[in-house]
């Protein structure tokens, strides 16, 4: 059961940047690349915790201030050799207005 | 891609480590070009030939030392043809030959096909009992002898030589090492250090006879002696000869390819059949053959670019080192350690410790190492080596090492051979030495990149960077793949940090994606190490034209703030020359209870830092703190951070000068701007130097005649003391040099690199011609920096607390209440 929360403009996020989406379940990163895809993580590293909204966004990747952990941001996924792996939550973008399913997951912060 | 694209075929002659690791490197950077067939006459996957002397001394296992097993070949849809060797190359049909006459057509074609042991030509050379030393078969051999058989002879003293040599000995043999020259390992050794590891190694059991010829190999079934040129003989149930060995091309010369020593390639690893390319121990490059890993790894990165249709790359030869891999012996050489009229040496010996260093010099530059007893600085000789260091700057400390020079970094620990597993290596990251030593043995790690990959040693601050290369030594038994000469700036891309500035200016480039486009950027957006680098590159080089790019700058330059290890940040407003005002003090003490800012802290550059800062609240931080008339004091940045001082004169009753004065007049001119890396200064009003200006980037230290200009100082990672640079007797004069120094550092410095480092890679003569003697050049530098600044000095507070720059930043996008 998807449901679909509007959450705002694509124009509100840079491009190769991100912003947060404040839940009761802990921060949401929500990321756009520079081919205007948009992707939706926990805001925590598995690595230390890190907010990875603060991070530099590099193709589908970004890399996470604290420790330069770089994360898949499709999958969640930390980069070989590194490991472990963030919440991922559905993100779509409709007529310039970005759309987010918040998955239960992200409670457990 | 579509599965029925037909992809070329590559086939590979050679399944050793030269041709693998070509194949590896291609299967990075294209992984679907090529069908890839791959033929071995070994029955095994790719294994570490350079490990074979420990298999030899029991220290570890064939298995220890396979680094491509079957599996890999499967799972990278490789075909591996092991145990099938090719006869023949038809380069008219492009196709390779089996020895069963199989004919399997190629696209392009790699011969990896390495070397073979020269064999001398001597009577009895075919009798059972006298092999080579090459292989794993040859090893097998060896240690089947050893437990039937008591007497060995080895003939050659060389590293292959006394590595077999050794490992007989540990499997119980009587070993004579018979060597033709008077001093072992003539290529690598001077005869003072070839001396030293005699008589080491007689100590452990070993007998030499040398100088001295071989004559003939007696026996009739099976050697039993050996006898020399001058009619003595020696018993011997088994004759290693290890004299050498021959770049195996006597296939690829069949075939009409052109070779000499080896098989002649160019720069781009081609042979002179343009589809041919070649790589390894079989191959002539630049009149020169290798033997060593090193040379073979560079090769094949490449000639792994070329397959890969990436064709930027040459290779430029390769400068090497070794290491002797014999347990408890240590010997370091590389370069040119011959003598010559335009050479200089420095020598140390101290027999009673059994230690020799000679280190050979020519026009200021090291250009051999030669290293017996302690070898820890053998990788740090070898970097400023293969990097050209103007060294005449640490002449006279050279000889004892980096830690003396104040670079083996705070712990000054550096003896890796004798560290226990539990020693901490990287104190960033906690990595023990055992970590990094399972690390390097379980996942087979070749390069100091893999280390940090895999274990995060060295990926921070890296000052440890130098003990882990040591671990990767002494694990690797010395023949580890040192980093390339030429750094990349990252693993976007294969230029250097010189050619992309170079290039920027060159070729006006004005944007990142401009940089990446003409440059040919391996990813799409690069990543964060190379982006930031790009961003600061563009700034220095096109002032008030290039627009900055926030998403290219580290989180703490974008949100003019540290971000702390909880998400919150810091905010250190600036306090010019380290003085202040009550009522600035009381605004920051109104701002920390006003926000709840949970720690305030003096900083140790005279400032005060408010700690814990929730990020939506930084812009009404600074707000109330730019009402009290402070400003960002951006030390956040790589740019300049404080300006240190003492009281001087105003107060003090030795002070010379107006240090505090001086100090202020110099941050504000020079706050805003952006450098390589932070920048900080000092200025102390008499020698008495309590600004500490001595370890800063720049330092002054007033006198009364005058101003002493300091700079490339440390205390940090590594802690250095200054370099002088002039003298002078006005404030004016201070500020110019010194901006104009800064200017230069702005232009040439590396990204992230301080100005010490930038100062030992170009060469404080180099930089004092420029800054101080040129007169005319001081003031263009300074005229330029001045320039930029009408761009740089707007407080980036201001900008965001009132002007609403950035304004989404600091807010949520969204804020939801789920259900």
């Amino acid at each position: 059961m998807t449901s679909w929360i509007e959450i705002g403009a694509l124009d509100d996020i840079p491009r190769l940047g991100s912003r947060v989406v404040r839940t009761p379940g802990g921060n949401i990163a929500v990321f756009r690349t520079e081919s205007d895809e948009v992707f939706a993580l926990d805001d925590r590293c598995p690595h230390k915790g890190g907010p990875l909204s603060q991070g530099i966004v590099h193709n589908k990747r970004v890399t996470c201030p604290l420790h330069n952990f770089v994360i898949e941001l499709a999958s969640g996924q930390a980069v070989a050799p590194d490991e472990g792996c963030t919440h991922t939550h559905p993100a779509k973008v409709e007529n310039g207005i970005v759309w987010l399913s918040v998955r239960q997951a992200a409670a457990v912060s | 891609m579509l599965d029925k694209v037909i992809k070329q075929k590559l086939v590979v002659i050679g399944n050793g480590m030269a041709g693998i690791r070509t194949v590896e490197a291609l299967l990075e950077r294209a992984p679907d070009l090529y069908d890839i067939t791959v033929f071995g006459s070994e029955p095994y996957g790719n294994y570490n030939r350079i490990l074979l002397s420990p298999v030899l001394a029991g220290e570890k296992t064939v298995d220890d030392i396979m680094l491509n097993t079957v599996d890999w070949y499967e799972d990278n849809n490789i075909t591996l043809r092991k145990g099938e060797t090719i006869s023949m190359i038809d380069r008219r049909t492009c196709e390779v030959v089996t020895e069963a006459g199989e004919r399997v057509p190629y696209d392009r074609l790699l011969v990896a096909t390495g070397s073979n042991p020269i064999m001398l030509p001597l009577p009895g050379k075919e009798l059972p009992g006298v092999i080579g030393f090459r292989d794993i078969y040859d090893v097998d051999r060896m240690i089947k002898a050893s437990t039937d058989y008591r007497n060995a002879v080895v003939i050659g003293g060389g590293l292959l030589g006394l590595e077999a040599a050794n490992g007989l000995m540990k499997r119980g043999m009587n070993v004579t090492v018979v060597h033709l020259l008077d001093t072992l390992m003539e290529r690598q050794l001077d005869p003072v250090a070839g001396g030293l590891l005699r008589k080491s190694l007689e100590e452990r059991g070993m007998v030499f006879k040398m100088p001295a010829q071989t004559q003939a190999i007696l026996g009739e079934d099976r050697v039993t002696g050996v006898r020399f040129g001058d009619g003595t003989e020696l018993p011997a149930d088994l004759v290693v000869m290890a004299v050498g060995i021959r770049p195996n091309f006597e296939l690829a010369k069949k075939a009409g390819l052109y070779c000499e020593r080896g098989i002649v390639v160019s720069d781009t690893m081609q042979t002179y059949d343009g589809r041919i390319y070649a790589v390894g121990e079989c191959v002539q490059h630049r009149r020169q053959t290798y033997g060593l890993v090193a040379p073979l790894f560079d090769q094949a990165k490449v000639c792994a670019n070329h397959l890969a249709m990436k064709g930027f790359a040459t290779y430029d030869g390769s400068v090497t080192s070794t290491k002797l891999k014999v347990t408890g012996i240590d010997l370091f050489s590389a370069g040119d350690f011959a003598p010559g009229p335009d050479k200089e040496e420095i020598v140390l010996q101290d027999a009673n410790r059994g230690v020799y260093k000679r280190i050979i010099l020519k026009d200021k530059k090291i250009v051999g190492a030669v290293l017996y007893g302690d070898t820890i600085d053998g990788p740090w000789y070898f970097q400023h080596l293969r990097d050209g260091t103007d060294v005449s700057h640490m002449r006279e400390r050279l000889v004892f090492g980096a830690a003396n020079l104040g670079e083996g970094g705070v712990s000054g620990q550096n003896s890796v051979a004798a560290m226990s597993d539990e020693t901490e290596i990287c104190g960033c990251n906690g990595v023990c030495k055992g970590a990094i030593v399972k690390a390097i043995s379980e996942k087979k790690l070749f390069t100091l990149d893999d280390v940090r990959a895999h274990t995060k040693a060295s990926s921070s601050c890296g000052s440890c960077t130098g003990l882990v290369e040591q671990v990767l030594a002494f694990t690797l038994g010395g023949d580890y793949s040192a980093a390339p000469k030429v750094k990349p700036l990252c693993k976007c891309t294969d230029h250097s940090h010189d050619d992309v500035r170079r290039v920027i200016v060159e070729q006006q480039l004005k944007t990142i994606p401009a940089v990446m486009r003409f440059m040919e950027w391996k990813t799409l957006n690069g990543c964060h190490s190379c982006r930031p680098a790009l961003n600061y590159y563009l700034l220095a080089t096109w002032p008030g034209e290039y627009r900055d790019d926030q998403q290219s700058r580290f989180i703490n330059e974008r949100v003019h703030a540290n971000i702390q290890k909880d998400g919150t940040y810091s905010v250190v407003p600036r306090m010019w020359g380290g003085v202040t005002t009550p009522s600035e003090l009381r605004a920051i003490a109104d701002v920390a209870e006003k926000f709840n800012i949970p720690t305030v802290k003096v900083t140790g550059g005279q400032r005060i830092d408010l700690l814990g800062v929730k990020k939506e609240d930084l812009p009404a931080v600074w707000a109330d703190l730019n009402d009290a008339g402070m400003v960002s004091g951006h030390a956040y940045a790589k740019g300049l951070r404080t300006v240190k001082t003492c009281v001087g004169s105003e107060w003090c009753r030795f002070g010379t000068q107006d240090s505090t004065g001086l100090g202020v007049k110099l941050e504000k001119f020079m706050w805003g701007s952006w450098t390589p890396a932070k920048v900080k200064l000092g200025v102390s009003g008499c020698p008495r130097n309590c600004a500490e200006a001595t370890c800063k980037d720049v330092g002054v230290v007033c006198v009364d005649s005058g101003y002493e200009i300091h700079f490339a100082g440390a205390a940090g990672l590594h802690i250095k003391g200054t370099e002088f640079l002039t003298k002078v007797e006005t404030e004016d004069e201070t500020l110019e040099v010194i901006v104009a120094l800064t200017q230069l550092y702005r232009e040439e410095g590396w990204y992230l690199e301080r100005m010490y480092k930038w100062c030992d890679r170009v060469g404080l003569e180099q930089i004092r011609k420029r800054v101080v003697d040129d007169v005319a050049n001081r003031k263009a530098l300074f005229a330029r920096f001045a320039y930029s600044q009408q761009f740089a000095q707007t407080d980036p507070w201001a900008e965001r607390a009132s002007r609403g720059v950035d304004r989404n930043e600091f807010a949520p996008l969204a804020e939801l209440e789920l259900a």
